[in-house]
């Protein structure tokens, strides 16, 4: 008996309570792609919780070190220039992805993949292969820390928020990393749906409420029905490439252009610039103009001018908004409610504007960075038992994607449609095709598509030792279970014989048991590593990068050569291609630089072309 | 048949007692909860009812339910500081499982 771990009990007044007197300790996260924040319920109230040195917000951002620690925050942001490898940045945009889907993103990701057997892209650091769950991990890890600190105890559970188009394995990849980080997952919650909640939503009205949310880096736009405490999520929309940070490159060209300055600059300058944008930026929020200065160049901007600068960048939110709202079959008086989130909310052009294409004014009171995580403390209140009366019902969310099966000739058959609220269990019923059958495939997957081969594959697996029978004798019953969080498993029977395949359904993306146990234990281990097929790797992606840039160069500025040059550098071109292929790494390094070589006078000349035209555009500009 | 209280926890009921102004003394009392199933519950005492047992310890009424007393009958409450926490502790002879949270037990 371990007497000594015996939780202290206080004596309290009679008929209270019970669960008010030792409050469980949960917490709300959002983990967000820029950022992320931990929010906690404390006398009622939800609070975002801060770190030993006051900050809320912690940079979604991981750095691998050399000597096996791991830094997480503002420190491993601020050396993604100068340790890109090591450095991991926006890592939601990689949870639950495969490596194909990842390399589809269009997006430059500097980081270096190497094909895990799960097919979730593995990136390559200095301590060894780190999956994004891995990664997760780590920012999670530092969060729970934190709320452990400030609350005083062990954290009893967390409610994550996850984005409201976040597919099976995005959600169960990011389950995973919960677990990784030591956290009990009460709920995983739509992040729409979670401001919503913050705002109180879920208590009053029944209707539709728009959920607006423009980050640093993306913008998502949710169209959500609530009907008696159960929120559909009707359509989704916006643009993973839109967000406050295009702002700041919108005033950071400003400044270029009128300080007519190269806008070739070094990434420390570029870094500079991009910060006096922002503090620009925040500054017109409440100032009508503001003094803008940068190094020896000054100029006023005033807040129209900064709205005309930013005017294409809303129009485009503004335009995935409709796109959602019709969509989601909505009239625009059927709106309830439009609920601003994320930093960039804070710009009253962008709230104007919302309130303008939704005829109503936007709820903006409670912080829009801190509004997702603090729906989500409260969530995890009522879910950790905290709240004496039960009148405080629980959410219940809804699948975002249907749940099917494939069937003969390439077709999906639909069990659970999306928009089921959850818990649910569908089951039905199929057969076998042909005379003597003795097993049948099932192939599980995801999406509104017609086609198995335009959905989402989840996962595939076999019911064997089925009797043979005649075809259609066979009855195989299939039931879907989705549980609250959202997560899928799946089990056959074949009803008159009892065969029964019972098998633990894990979406293809996501962690098995024994990988996340073997990467606990091997999270120390795996330091070591082979340099050499490192190194090579490295100097296959140099070659690789350099090819890219090379050609883009010559697709846009290949008329600043003549003829004779352009030969020279097309001939290097190949020579390095091939020795990229090849396995030599002295090979690779030699035709990498012989191909800079060939190219340099070719840059000089691009450089003094750009100049120019940066020239001609502020002559233009004052004119 | 008893549960008793040790002298530090004497004092600290007496003062908390005192500081509330009123009460004929202490409930010990358990709920159902937790990982393991049962919890400790420590209640001010306004009104004794019937089917309540009444021990003496320290000079303090110790309160416990019937139902209850099954469950901690050989009780001793011992009021200690831990870290910065400070509460009561249960030494209970009949539990004989706690679970990891330490907020529930068996018996």
């Amino acid at each position: 008996m371990k007497k000594n771990t015996m939780a202290l009990v206080q004596i309290v007044e009679p008929n209270t309570p019970v669960d008010k007197s030792q409050p469980r300790l949960a917490v709300g996260i959002d983990l967000g792609t820029t950022n992320s924040l931990v929010a906690s319920v404390r006398n009622d109230v939800p609070v975002p919780l801060a770190d030993t040195q006051g900050r809320f917000a912690l940079a979604s951002a991981v750095r691998y070190l050399k000597d096996n620690t791991v830094s997480v925050g503002r420190d491993a942001k601020q050396c993604a220039s100068c340790d890109p490898y090591n450095c991991i940045l926006s890592v939601k945009r990689l949870i639950g992805r495969g490596l194909e889907d990842v390399q589809q993103l269009g997006e430059q990701l500097p980081y270096r993949f190497q094909d895990g057997d799960s097919q979730m892209p593995l990136i390559e650091t200095v301590q060894g292969c780190k999956s994004p769950v891995e990664v997760s991990a780590e920012i999670l890890k530092v969060l729970r820390q934190r709320a452990e600190q400030v609350l005083g105890g062990d954290l009893f559970g967390a409610v994550i928020t996850v984005p409201a188009y976040f597919d099976d394995a995005q959600r169960q990849a990011t389950k995973d990393a919960a677990r990784l980080a030591g956290i009990n997952v009460l709920r995983l919650l739509n992040e729409p749906t979670a401001a919503a909640v913050a705002y109180g939503l879920d208590k009053q009205a029944e209707g539709v409420i728009v959920v607006y949310d423009l980050g640093g880096g993306t913008f998502d736009v949710s169209i959500l029905r609530l009907t008696r405490g159960v929120f559909e999520v009707l359509a989704t929309g916006g643009d993973s490439a839109l967000g406050g940070d295009d702002f700041d490159h919108a005033i950071a060209n400003w400044i270029v252009q009128q300080a007519g300055v190269s806008s070739d600059l070094e990434p420390g300058e570029q870094r500079r610039l991009m910060r006096l944008a922002c503090d620009v930026k925040e500054a017109l929020s409440s100032a009508e103009s503001t003094l803008v200065q940068y190094k020896a160049w000054q100029a006023e901007l005033s807040r129209a001018d900064f709205e005309q600068l930013i005017t294409p960048l809303v129009a485009r939110s503004l335009k995935a908004c409709r796109r959602a709202l019709r969509d989601s079959d909505v009239e625009l008086e059927e709106i309830a409610a439009v609920v601003m989130v994320g930093g960039s909310t804070r710009v009253p052009y962008v709230r104007e504007q919302v309130a303008h294409m939704f005829a109503r004014e936007p709820l903006a009171d409670i912080d829009p960075d801190k509004v997702v995580a603090l729906g989500a403390a409260l969530q995890a209140d009522v879910l950790a038992g905290n709240q004496a009366d039960s009148d405080n019902l629980l959410l219940l969310d809804v699948i975002p994607l249907s749940l099917g099966l494939e069937t003969m000739g390439d077709l999906v058959e639909k069990i659970v449609p999306r928009n089921t609220t959850i818990p649910v269990t569908r089951t039905q019923d199929f057969t076998t095709a042909r005379d003597g059958q003795t097993a049948i495939a099932l192939h599980i997957v995801q999406g509104e598509r017609e086609l198995a081969s335009a959905s989402r594959s989840l996962a595939r697996f076999e019911l064997r030792g089925i009797p043979p029978m005649v075809a259609g004798a066979a009855k195989v019953r299939v039931s879907f279970q989705v549980d609250a969080d959202g997560l899928l498993s799946v089990t056959a029977t074949e009803t008159r014989s009892g065969v029964e395949a019972r098998v633990e359904i894990k979406p293809s993306y996501g962690l098995s048991e024994d990988a996340i146990s073997r990467m606990l234990e091997e999270s120390i281990e795996n330091a070591e590593q082979d340099r050499k097929a490192r190194g090579l790797r490295e100097q296959q992606v140099n070659a690789q990068r350099l090819l890219e840039t090379v050609r883009a160069a010559l697709q846009s500025d290949g008329n600043l050569l003549n003829e004779q040059e352009r030969a020279l550098i097309d001939e290097q071109l190949e020579k390095l291609e091939q020795a990229q292929q090849g396995d030599e790494i002295g090979a690779i390094a030699r035709q990498i630089q012989q191909l800079n070589a060939a190219t340099h006078e070719f840059a000089s000349r691009r450089m003094d072309a750009t100049v120019k035209r940066a020239f001609a555009g502020r002559q233009l500009e004052e004119v | 048949m008893a549960v008793s209280l040790t002298e530090a926890a004497a004092k600290h009921v007496r003062r908390s007692l005192d500081k509330r102004g009123k009460g004929e003394g202490i409930r010990v009392g358990i709920r159902t909860t937790g990982c393991s199933g049962m919890a400790y519950v420590l209640e001010y005492v306004d009104e004794v009812s019937a089917e309540d047992e009444v021990f003496e310890s320290h000079g303090l009424k110790v309160i416990v339910d019937a139902n209850s007393l099954d469950f901690i009958d050989g009780t001793e409450l011992d009021f200690v500081r831990e870290g910065v926490n400070e509460g009561f502790k249960f030494n209970n002879p009949n539990v004989r499982g706690e679970c990891g949270c330490g907020e529930s037990f068996s018996v």
